[in-house]
């Protein structure tokens, strides 16, 4: 038992004694069992958060379901003057950033992790994973301080211009040039979730079973071939997982969004065009609501968001957590390897 | 078929790469090996895109920042508007005030709860807890602002640094109850059975032994998820709210660092802006120093 306990714990002695000794003043039963009902109750508490999210979001939100009713969701008019409620242009932006957000974070993030789990030599991964762990601490607010006074000029100034001559005849690349833009927040967006879904994504690869690496090794494939057949096929189910849950906290940015995208309420096709997601509308009006219906247009706002990620974050556990249900074996795409002409 | 009037001499070429002979001259092992160095190649250049935008906001928060965190900017409050100079002290310190109240909320269900995830109840309510936390979890921070806006904020009247907190302390809960849950998890069942062998009551065992065990792994998701609320700004947004002077009092309405840097950087006036990029240097600080306890703390853990 000590030879144990020092193994998995080689700072801690072990307690028992001093357990023993506070024993003694152990109070009786009724303090025990107070404790575990503590306890219990503490556990219970999410219940009565959750409860809580939800009835103060409906409660605020009544009014608009009420009158609404699901029309709140297709309506593409906001107009809090004229008094007028639809959530479409909302829903527009927040999905519409956070799809180019994640297009363009999940491929660099697995990439990524492949560099740092598979290819990186060895004394390089450990600073890089901790730089990615720095990302991920940095906050929305700082981001987004970041992006408006350094990405979106150089955005207006350069990459958008560049864009624009390279792709005019697409519709996504049309219109004027302002800067803040559905593609700069999608932009922030995908700077923020990259660390995620990257740490998520070595997770995942550190849990493939080695024999299946050595075997393909063995076969005499090639670093990219182990990847490709051995490594991916065996981690697609919960790395698309890992995508799914990064598009979860995209839709759910804040901050950084709210302070480069523009905050429009339109919906239009250019990618160049301010625009608005469900989050910052909440920032901007919330506060500044003073007719009662506005109010409630916005906690029916609130209520769409937190319903919208909730069910994005259940099919990405979904895909995580059954990843033996969702992987199916299929024929390797690796050929025989030739060895004479 | 014609044999050649002259036999061939047999071609040899000397390789050096330690692959059987005749695999360089095929055009598809050349491509594979073109492939696995494209593969490299590529995914080294997305790590160093992926780590690129860290390194500019710490160039441009120095650069721009650096200049204009001055003493003053540490310690004297807001000037009014128009007025140069001034400093966020009020914000620095009323951001440190809303993450105690926190985590003084926050701390003992979070922990507690995650004691009950793998001391008591049965699999199902576990299973029920576990999965409402993750729900919780996934929740974006700005609903949380607007849940306790109206469940606080319009009973009391008024923005509060208490509502501010509260905001906080529910977004801290399910994140310390899952970290919890998961380093309690780590101590071996045989030391609690030890402890209850020898008559100890539960509670004491769970007090005394597991968490003493697993203390190290405890503090640490503690203080991991109050850097990360440190630096939240949109649920303090209609909580907190903000104040130009200090907050002496908890039902007022509080400064925090994150609500100052986002006013002052939507603000239209530069000398605003130096602030907020010098107040998002001491908040990145403060989220990083916490980071770096956490680092050094579990630096000796199990590993």
């Amino acid at each position: 038992m000590k030879g144990r306990h020092a193994d998995r714990f080689p700072n801690e002695p072990f307690r028992a004694s001093a357990a023993l000794r506070n024993a003694s003043f152990a109070p009786g039963w009724i303090l025990d069992k107070g404790f575990g009902i503590v306890a219990v109750a503490m556990g219970i508490s999410v219940f009565v958060l959750a409860g809580l999210l939800g009835w103060e979001l409906y409660r605020g939100a009544e009014k608009a379901i009420s009158r609404y009713g699901m029309a709140f969701l297709t309506g593409s008019q906001w107009d809090p003057v004229a008094g007028r409620f639809g959530a479409l242009p909302f829903l527009y932006g927040t999905f519409l950033s956070s799809a180019i957000a994640l297009l363009l974070a999940f491929p660099l993030s697995v990439a990524t992790a492949l560099f740092l789990t598979e290819l990186a030599p060895v004394w390089l991964r450990r600073p890089v994973l901790g730089l990615i762990d720095i990302m991920a601490a940095v906050p929305s607010v700082v981001w987004g301080l970041w992006a408006m006074f350094e990405m979106v000029p150089w955005l207006r100034q350069s990459a958008f211009p560049f864009l624009q001559k390279a792709f005019h005849w697409l519709p996504f690349f049309q219109g004027p040039i302002y800067g803040v833009s559905l593609l700069a927040g999608a932009l922030v967006i995908a700077i923020m979730i990259t660390p995620i879904i990257t740490s998520l994504a070595i997770e995942i690869l550190r849990s493939v079973p080695p024999t299946l690496r050595e075997a393909a090794w063995a076969l005499g494939a090639t670093r990219w071939e182990v990847i490709q057949v051995a490594v991916l096929p065996y981690g697609r189910s919960a790395l698309v997982g890992a995508g799914v849950l990064g598009l979860g906290r995209a839709l759910g940015e804040t901050m950084a969004v709210t302070m480069v995208i523009g905050n429009r309420p339109e919906i239009l096709l250019s990618l160049f065009a301010p625009g608005y997601t469900l989050a910052s509308v909440l920032v901007n009006e919330f506060a500044e609501a003073t007719s009662e219906e506005h109010l409630s247009a916005l906690f029916a706002i609130g209520l769409t968001l937190v319903a919208v990620t909730l069910i994005v974050n259940f099919f990405a556990r979904l895909l995580i957590h059954n990843v033996p249900f969702f992987f199916s074996p299929r024929p390797l795409p690796l050929q025989p390897i030739e060895t004479k002409q | 078929m014609s044999p050649s009037p002259t036999p061939r001499a047999p071609q040899r070429k000397t390789r050096t790469d330690g692959f059987p002979k005749g695999m360089g001259d095929s055009p598809r092992y050349r491509m594979r090996k073109i492939l696995d160095r494209l593969f490299q190649i590529v995914s080294a250049l997305a790590a160093i895109v992926v780590i690129s935008p860290l390194l500019l906001i710490f160039v441009f928060l120095l650069s721009s920042g650096g200049s204009s965190l001055t003493w003053d900017f540490l310690t004297q409050l807001p000037k009014p508007v128009g007025e140069t100079g001034g400093g966020m002290a009020n914000a620095v310190v009323g951001s440190c005030i809303l993450v105690a109240v926190a985590t003084a909320i926050g701390a003992p269900i979070g922990v507690l709860g995650g004691v009950c995830l793998c001391e008591y109840g049965g699999p199902r309510l576990r299973a029920a807890i576990r999965f409402t936390a993750d729900v919780l979890n996934a929740v974006p921070s700005i609903i949380w602002g607007i849940v306790v806006y109206s469940w606080v904020v319009l009973r009391m009247k008024t923005f509060s640094g208490l509502a501010g907190g509260l905001a906080l302390s529910f977004i801290m809960i399910p994140l310390i109850l899952r970290t919890t849950e998961d380093v309690v998890r780590l101590v071996p069942p045989a030391y609690r059975e030890a402890g209850l062998a020898l008559g100890i009551r539960r509670s004491q065992v769970i007090l005394h032994i597991v968490l003493a065990t697993a203390r190290r792994g405890v503090v640490t998701g503690v203080l991991l998820a109050a850097a990360r609320v440190a630096g939240e700004t949109a649920p303090l947004l209609f909580t907190a709210f903000g104040n130009r002077v200090w907050a002496s009092r908890l039902d007022e309405p509080m400064a925090a660092l994150p609500l100052q840097i986002f006013a002052y950087a939507i603000s239209p006036y530069p000398d605003w802006h130096r602030q907020a990029w010098a107040g998002a240097l001491v908040l990145l600080a403060l989220v990083f120093l916490m980071n770096a306890v956490v680092r050094i703390l579990s630096k000796g853990k199990t590993r």
